[in-house]
């Protein structure tokens, strides 16, 4: 399987704090990655970094599809197929459905002007066959301000669907979710995979992240304290493994042993 | 509420329901045209012989335009999240670029132009404090209300300027001239700025842009939108807009004061609140500015007309501003 996204020593620093350092790390083709770790472990400014929100320190690389890209922004990394499903669902809470589902990415002809019919009725259609809404109370025109938890994340994910993504990130998907709500989004996971396209799935949850990773990549204090292949381990290992990286940040249960 | 004047395909019939809908989806607009035609219908009782002449429209017509002309572009700014304070002092700074040039070169248009420039960059300078620098736009825009202030008495040295030799030259007459002896060209182009600004809020994606940054800022930069461009630029339209508003006033009265613009903040700031803008950003419609405005301008008649003293129109613009957010807050808070 080619890589379609690598860090290569990517470091970033607020001030004296590294959020991250010397990350590598890449996403396969057709390829789900789980991606763990604890408050501060640096998820969240990974996912920054793979959407342009954030700029490496020099001497950090991206590349996608095996192309270097010098100055990855957000459009650039959207324009490429990266859509991130944000674990606050990056939703605009007074506007429509529809502008939340185009948010930044609105169909419009070339001067800019709106195509506010074309974005309503295609938000229509999404409604029904993507994000499962059967109350009549909800339109295109409804503001997202009232919608549940559930609710919400269908419209991120379809937002990230709609625009065909080559690669999906989702950031702590199942927070506040309810268990049929949690398992809907496990399985739109699942439909990434057999759509052929990749995603990084990051969560608090182990029990969420197992079932559906290919790969599994840890990251401890800013670093990848290690990564495996699912089936090299199992669950029960994997929760060992996972306490001894907050022990000693090295996922490595050797090291442990030769102590 | 809804958020935006945005067209839909037509139903072939109208039903309750979606006469409904319709209803709420422009509860705002509905509301704000409620409350003008309350408040004509006082004046009217009150005042039957002022009001049923139709000499107090075309003065409304005349004089609503030079703040309605920044309150218009100022809801841009409100809507993003942020407040200008500073377009009266610009009104005066766009005309003291008029005086600069017009002295030096005795050419009316390239006065004018200068002094649109001038605002421009005065709008800019107020995007700069606030999006590169990180400075509170309400601490910003009043420095720059009290600087430029002060370098408008600086450079005309406190001294007014003359501007009857221009008198019904044809850019004096296109703006303040009047339609058929009766209509104020003033009035023209504040429907001609309202509907362009109008189209640019509801049709285009810098109008998509400014909803989102003032709704959810961080969502908005997630999603890749340039949220400081966007608020720069509603600065510059205020900047701008603010100095062809002092050039219409001074036009109209062919005379130019360094004090220009004192006396416009309050008036201008209720009609952008009472026509419905959250002060929390997010929302607000240009229609709703629009109506506001005439309505804070008939108050202003009505004072006069009810007999009373002009000390009354800072307590109840301040009394319309303060009802107005606190009816947004609560509506806010019931919402949430």
């Amino acid at each position: 399987m080619g890589n379609l996204l690598e860090l290569r020593d990517v470091s970033k620093t607020f001030g004296e704090v590294a959020a991250t350092h010397n990350v590598n790390f890449e996403v396969h083709q057709n390829e789900i990655v789980g991606l763990l770790g604890d408050n501060g472990a640096g998820k969240s400014t990974l996912v920054k970094l793979i959407t342009g929100y954030h700029h490496p320190d020099p001497g950090g690389e991206i590349y996608w599809r095996g192309e270097r890209i010098d100055r990855l922004t957000v459009p650039k990394a959207r324009e490429l197929g990266i859509e991130v499903v944000y674990q606050e669902r990056a939703l605009a809470d007074k506007q429509s459905l529809w502008r939340n589902i185009f948010l930044g990415r609105e169909l419009a002809n070339r001067w800019g002007k709106l195509k506010i019919a074309e974005m309503r009725s295609e938000t229509l259609k999404l409604m029904h066959s993507a994000m499962g809404f059967t109350s009549s109370a909800i339109t295109p025109d409804s503001t997202v301000r009232n919608f549940s938890g559930g609710e919400r994340q269908g419209v991120a994910i379809t937002r990230a669907l709609y625009f065909k993504a080559e690669l999906v990130i989702l950031d702590e998907p199942t927070m506040g979710l309810s268990l049929s709500e949690t398992k809907k989004c496990l399985d739109f996971v699942d439909s990434i995979k057999r759509a052929g396209k990749s995603a990084i799935f990051i969560d608090h949850n182990i029990f969420h992240v197992y079932p559906v990773a290919d790969r599994i990549v840890v990251l401890d204090r800013g670093t990848v304290a290690g990564q495996f292949m699912k089936n090299e381990l199992t669950l029960e290992e994997l929760i060992e493994r996972l306490h001894h990286v907050a022990e000693t940040g090295d996922l490595d249960m050797k090291k442990r042993s030769e102590k | 509420m809804s958020t935006a004047d945005e067209g839909r395909p037509r139903s072939q019939t109208v039903t309750i329901g979606s006469v409904l809908k319709w209803a709420r989806r422009y509860s705002v607009q509905l509301a704000i045209v409620a409350v003008a035609l309350v408040v004509w219908l006082l004046f009217l009782i009150g005042s039957p012989r002022t009001f049923l002449a139709k000499d107090i429209y075309i003065s409304f017509m005349t004089t609503t335009p030079y703040f309605a002309l920044m309150a218009i572009p100022v809801t841009l700014v409100v809507i993003t999240g942020e407040i200008d304070l500073s377009f009266p002092s610009v009104m005066a700074f766009g005309m003291a670029g008029f005086d600069i040039v017009y002295l030096a070169t005795g050419s009316m248009w390239l006065g004018f132009i200068t002094c649109l420039i001038f605002g421009l960059a005065a709008g800019y300078l107020n995007g700069v404090l606030v999006v590169k620098i990180g400075m509170p736009s309400l601490v910003a825009t009043i420095g720059t209300q009290f600087l430029w202030r002060g370098v408008v008495l600086i450079i005309t040295n406190g001294q007014g300027l003359d501007m009857t030799k221009i008198e019904n030259t044809g850019l004096v007459n296109v703006l303040v001239g009047k339609i058929g002896g009766v209509i104020p060209m003033q009035f023209v182009w504040t429907i001609v700025v309202a509907a362009i600004i109008w189209f640019f809020l509801n049709r285009h994606r810098f109008g998509a842009n400014i909803y989102l940054t003032g709704d959810n800022i961080e969502s908005a930069r997630l999603m890749g939108v340039a949220v400081g461009r966007t608020k720069t630029l509603t600065f510059m339209v205020t900047g701008l807009l603010a100095a062809f508003s002092g050039f219409v006033v001074s036009a109209a009265v062919l005379f130019f004061w360094p004090t220009l613009g004192e006396g416009y903040l309050l008036n201008t700031l209720a009609s952008v609140f009472l026509g419905g803008t959250s002060v929390f950003g997010g929302t607000g419609t240009i229609f709703g500015t629009f109506v506001a405005s005439f309505i804070i301008g008939a108050i202003n008649a009505g004072i006069v007309a009810a007999g009373l003293t002009g000390f009354w129109t800072s307590a109840i613009y301040g009394f319309i501003i303060v009802v107005s957010v606190s009816i947004q807050t609560l509506l806010g808070k019931r919402l949430t």
